[in-house]
């Protein structure tokens, strides 16, 4: 398991090889890749910093990680997050998993991406021409997270 | 009772601080009882922290509900709902 939070960019084919290298028992791997939009809420946006509570960010991290590997099988998984100064276009998040089987790393990539969106502790601020301001939450997210403790 | 206290994003810059050491009397013993003491120190924490406002917390940076205990040396956080992903 990896989980790293941090200022670089980084290289997703890398990653996603070096999860599943030399590990014969890993039939399938999932990735989901998030990237900074230029428009956001109707207005444009230039450049986005992200905050976060170091220390608790990689905790709730790994806690949600455990929570996928409980319920899924999860070989490995590897989570990456930037924080700090961020353009359009440039990554902000990897979350990978590899296992034996795609259903099972199909819904672990998409519950730890769920579950990172609600519950770990980082928060954007966008600059747009008007100025800056703190993305607020949606409600969407929320119901995202949601619905996995309905399943299975 | 010493705790200490963070704040980040939006919560942080209306408040204007980012942390602090403090001691609180003994009857403020939950996270709920912390935020409404906070809120008696003036206009911009009343606003900040106002009830019905969306205002996460966490304890020993574990996401804790008003109803979960602080105690002496705990590190308590106040923030809005997270953004990341």
């Amino acid at each position: 398991m990896k989980i790293s939070v941090q200022r670089e960019d980084f290289d997703c084919g890398a990653e996603i090889e070096a999860l599943a290298r030399g590990n014969p028992r890993v039939g399938a791997l999932a990735a989901f890749v998030g990237s900074v939009r230029d428009v956001n809420e109707g207005a444009e946006v230039g450049r986005m910093t992200l905050e976060h509570y170091p220390g608790m960010t990689e905790k709730s991290i790994g806690a949600i990680v455990e929570q996928a590997r409980s319920r899924w099988d999860v070989i490995d998984c590897t989570v990456i997050h930037r924080v700090g100064e961020l353009q359009p276009t440039d990554r902000i998040v990897l979350v990978a998993v590899a296992s034996g089987h795609r259903g099972d790393a199909f819904a672990a990539c998409e519950f730890v991406m769920d579950y990172l969106k609600t519950r770990a502790p980082f928060w954007k601020k966008e600059r747009t021409p008007e100025g800056e301001r703190w993305v607020e939450a949606r409600s969407s997210d929320d119901e995202a997270a949601e619905r996995w403790q309905e399943v299975k | 009772m010493r705790i200490k206290l963070l704040f980040f994003a939006s919560l942080r810059e209306q408040l204007g601080i980012a942390g602090e050491e403090l001691d609180l009397p003994a009857e403020v013993s939950t996270v709920g009882a912390l935020r409404a003491h906070l809120r008696q120190r003036g206009p911009a924490w009343q606003a900040a922290l106002a009830e019905g406002k969306l205002v996460r917390a966490a304890v020993n940076q574990g996401m804790a509900g008003p109803a979960v205990t602080i105690v002496a040396g705990d590190e308590v956080a106040f923030f809005p709902p997270v953004t990341g992903g």
